[in-house]
């Protein structure tokens, strides 16, 4: 059975339920065994590395410590601010022996390098390898869906390994889920992220314009993979409707998500129902998957 | 036209950018890619490519103009900037020295302590629990900041979708994460004495 190491971050525990409660699902079919990081932190996310450069490293190098302790050598840190932090800090240490050496001093924690960071679209590729491409008994058919990377899925040469542009890395799961994928330009533009709370304008004219190209793309739903963007697209659309933009009505799914339902899993075991947006109408377009060529 | 301040004895701007980051900002040839695409350029006084304009510039007027601006609190991180620089600067990193700077000096403008405020109490959440948890990060800021009245109905909408736990998660390596904070704020005014 395949080991992966797992790194769910604060927001999968609040916020961001449904990403964790659907990437543990899809595990479970694909027979991968994830196992969570023993006394992880938090990864200092946008805060840390606005104040303290030291801090933004030093917090991602403890859990990245505690990991290769733990013989892990693959973790999944679905979460896209996570995983940023998480390969960002490990790119980094990899090229600069003088960082390692500063971060042993403060956090007292050795750390020899071994670790390898997958992210959400990473880690859903890698459970249809693992066979998760065979239990797929559902399609989503004909679902039209804007694959939206956001900034932290797409963009940091080293990190991201994609086309910074234009990214592809969901398109395969997506297909094999029945959807279709709608050509739309917003896939890559920035949603606000982090500024949630401290500049609500911001994210909301940001999200505004994400949502209202979808919508010219004539997409039933957005597909993403991180916990911010989820938030500021689902959370904030009435906020954006109270404001007198849009109107919008339109679900946004994490990929985990979509793999889920495809694979038979039942919506309220993926969070499903948790949404702003009501994400459960997606299920009317759930088709048994047609019989595997032989 | 200001000399630079690299004719005195003293560290430029741009030296003290060069330490924290890595980047040099004397490189930038102001092709003006990193305004061009940046999606928060609206809610910002100077534009990424002024910024950089300024740090090469790095008289008194200039690093006054630069600690003091908006564009610091409003630069999301999206490393728009940073993947489309012709001559690979990472503005944004340029963008988080400065900030650091600001902070580091007192200099952040009145209308911007709501972003401080926030980054603030995110810190503290997390050094004295070892992660963040929705409620007391939000009750910090809000306490922080005064601003007790923005999104209350939310409230209701995400407990009732389990998304707003109200035990916060405490880890038993909390003392060992505040000992890591303690060590970074330490080792930024050790660099800072230096500089």
């Amino acid at each position: 059975m395949t080991t992966l190491g797992y790194y769910p971050g604060c927001s999968l525990h609040g916020t961001g339920r449904e990403l964790d409660q659907s990437i543990r699902a899809l595990a479970e079919v694909a027979g991968v065994d994830l196992v969570e990081i023993e006394d992880w932190n938090c990864c200092g996310a946008t805060a840390a590395h606005s104040l303290n450069h030291d801090l933004a490293v030093a917090l991602p190098y403890r859990t990245l410590a505690l990991a290769e302790a733990q013989g892990l050598t693959e973790v999944v840190a679905p979460c896209a601010a996570c995983f940023s932090r998480l390969k960002g800090t490990a790119v980094r240490l990899a090229r600069d022996p003088a960082l390692v050496e500063k971060m042993q001093r403060i956090t007292e924690r050795p750390y020899q390098g071994t670790v390898r960071v997958l992210n959400a679209n990473e880690y859903v590729d890698r459970l249809l390898d693992e066979g998760l491409a065979d239990r797929l008994t559902h399609r989503l058919a004909g679902l039209k869906v804007a694959p939206y990377y956001g900034c932290l899925l797409s963009r940091g040469e080293d990190i991201v390994p994609d086309d910074h542009e234009q990214p592809t890395a969901m398109e395969r799961a997506l297909t094999a889920a029945g959807c279709e994928v709608v050509p739309w330009n917003f896939a890559t533009e920035c949603c606000g992220g982090g500024f949630s709370m401290s500049k609500t304008e911001a994210v909301v004219d940001l999200s505004d314009a994400i949502l209202s190209d979808a919508e010219d793309a004539e997409a039933d739903a957005v597909v993403t993979s991180c916990p911010m963007c989820h938030s500021n697209l689902d959370m904030r659309q009435r906020t954006m409707n109270a404001a007198g933009l849009g109107p919008h009505e339109i679900p946004i799914l994490y990929l985990s998500e979509v793999l889920g339902l495809a694979a038979g899993i039942e919506p309220e075991r993926l969070g499903l129902d948790r949404h702003f947006v009501d994400a459960m109408r997606v299920t009317e377009r759930l088709a048994e998957a047609p019989a595997a060529e032989a | 036209m200001a000399q630079p301040a690299a004719e005195t004895h003293e560290k430029t701007l741009a030296d003290r950018i060069l330490e924290r980051t890595g980047v040099d900002v004397r490189e930038c040839y102001q092709c003006g890619k990193c305004t061009a695409g940046c999606p928060m350029v609206q809610f910002m006084d100077l534009t990424p490519s002024q910024v950089m304009r300024l740090a090469q510039i790095g008289d008194a007027e200039a690093v006054e103009t630069l600690l003091t601006s908006t564009t610091l609190w409003s630069c999301v991180g999206c490393l728009t900037c940073t993947q489309r620089c012709p001559k690979e600067l990472d503005p944004a990193a340029v963008m988080d020295a400065l900030r650091e700077i600001a902070y580091e000096e007192g200099l952040v403008p009145a209308d911007q302590r709501k972003v401080l405020r926030f980054h603030q109490a995110f810190l503290e959440t997390v050094k004295h629990a070892g992660r963040m948890s929705e409620v007391p990060l939000t009750a910090l800021y809000k306490t922080l900041s005064g601003d007790f009245f923005s999104d209350v109905t939310l409230a209701p909408a995400m407990l009732l979708r389990g998304k707003l736990p109200l035990i916060p998660k405490v880890i038993s390596g909390r003392k060992e994460v505040g000992r890591i904070f303690e060590k970074c704020l330490h080792e930024q005014e050790g660099e800072e004495d230096q500089a």
